[in-house]
């Protein structure tokens, strides 16, 4: 990772999204919804706001996205 | 893909087929678990570099929980599955949930939390690229006291899970907390160091 790149993470991780954001209790509520909806290209963030500011601000929810974003477009193939 | 979104007959057959009482209802949640153990294997599998102090017997273990833990959970909250999304979509995140925090707990048995003095470390680290002057020093020497001025619990999560790559479930365990609880407390610091950096009149976004 370049300088400006480890930079810029470390402002993220500190000061968060800085916009509305989901709890994660909302989050897993919505995970299987927003996973469905991004795998198939229509419009995720419109349908559910919030969640995406909460995945850029917690790494363990964006976590738990990405494993059910690979197994549900795994096992559409 | 509208289709998936709409509550298909196969969906509700699911919820009714988990609840029948007998040889059906035994039958689905047996192809249920399966499923489950299926995901769990999928998420032990692509997190198993966290692992590799493990055998694969124990893998193999800990895969069976998440399944057995989020089978456990399903049959709890059927009631709450509303119909928005695939079941089988539906039921695979709790098989994730349970086999990713299991994974992380495991990776993270026996290790100590980093010390605060990692995080400072951390923090000057990257506050000092090339060529960005000291605008830069200002604002990162800033968020260091404004760190130091959070309350304890506040600063114990931020620096842990910000700066020091705490996994939020680690921390949560080992406070008698949830991820949902300390992400808030995450949440609260995150606010309160914005709005003293801005008090200070500092740009606080990235890039550029």
């Amino acid at each position: 990772m370049k300088p400006d790149e480890k930079r810029d993470a470390v402002l993220g991780r500190v000061l968060g999204p800085g916009e509305p954001e989901l709890t994660c209790e909302q989050c897993f509520e919505e995970l299987d919804r927003y996973v469905e909806l991004t795998v198939a290209g229509e419009a995720a963030d419109a349908r559910i706001p919030g969640m995406r500011a909460h995945l850029d601000g917690c790494p363990a929810c964006a976590e738990d996205f990405a494993s059910l974003r690979d197994l549900v477009t795994k096992e559409g193939d | 893909m509208a289709t998936a979104l709409m509550t298909a007959p196969t969906e509700i057959s699911w919820v009714d087929r988990l609840r029948a009482e007998g040889a059906e209802g035994r039958a689905a949640v047996a192809e249920l678990h399966a499923l489950l153990l299926k995901a769990a294997r999928f998420e032990v599998g692509r997190r198993a570099a966290e692992l590799s102090h493990l055998r694969g017997g124990d893998q193999e273990d800990l895969a069976q929980q998440a399944a057995d833990d989020a089978l456990m959970a399903i049959l709890r909250k059927l009631d709450e599955f509303r119909g928005e999304s695939r079941f089988t979509t539906w039921a695979y995140k709790f098989a994730l949930l349970e086999a990713a925090v299991k994974v992380r707990k495991r990776a993270w048995q026996g290790r100590e939390i980093p010390l605060e003095d990692e995080a400072w470390s951390a923090l000057a680290d990257a506050g000092a690229p090339a060529g960005r002057g000291a605008e830069d020093a200002e604002l990162f020497a800033a968020l260091r006291e404004e760190i130091e001025r959070l309350g304890e619990r506040q600063r114990e999560v931020l620096v842990a899970v910000a700066l020091n790559g705490v996994p939020i479930d680690v921390l949560a365990d080992r406070l008698g907390s949830t991820r949902g609880a300390l992400y808030k407390n995450l949440h609260d610091a995150r606010r309160n160091l914005r709005v003293a950096l801005a008090a200070r009149g500092l740009r606080v976004g990235t890039g550029g």
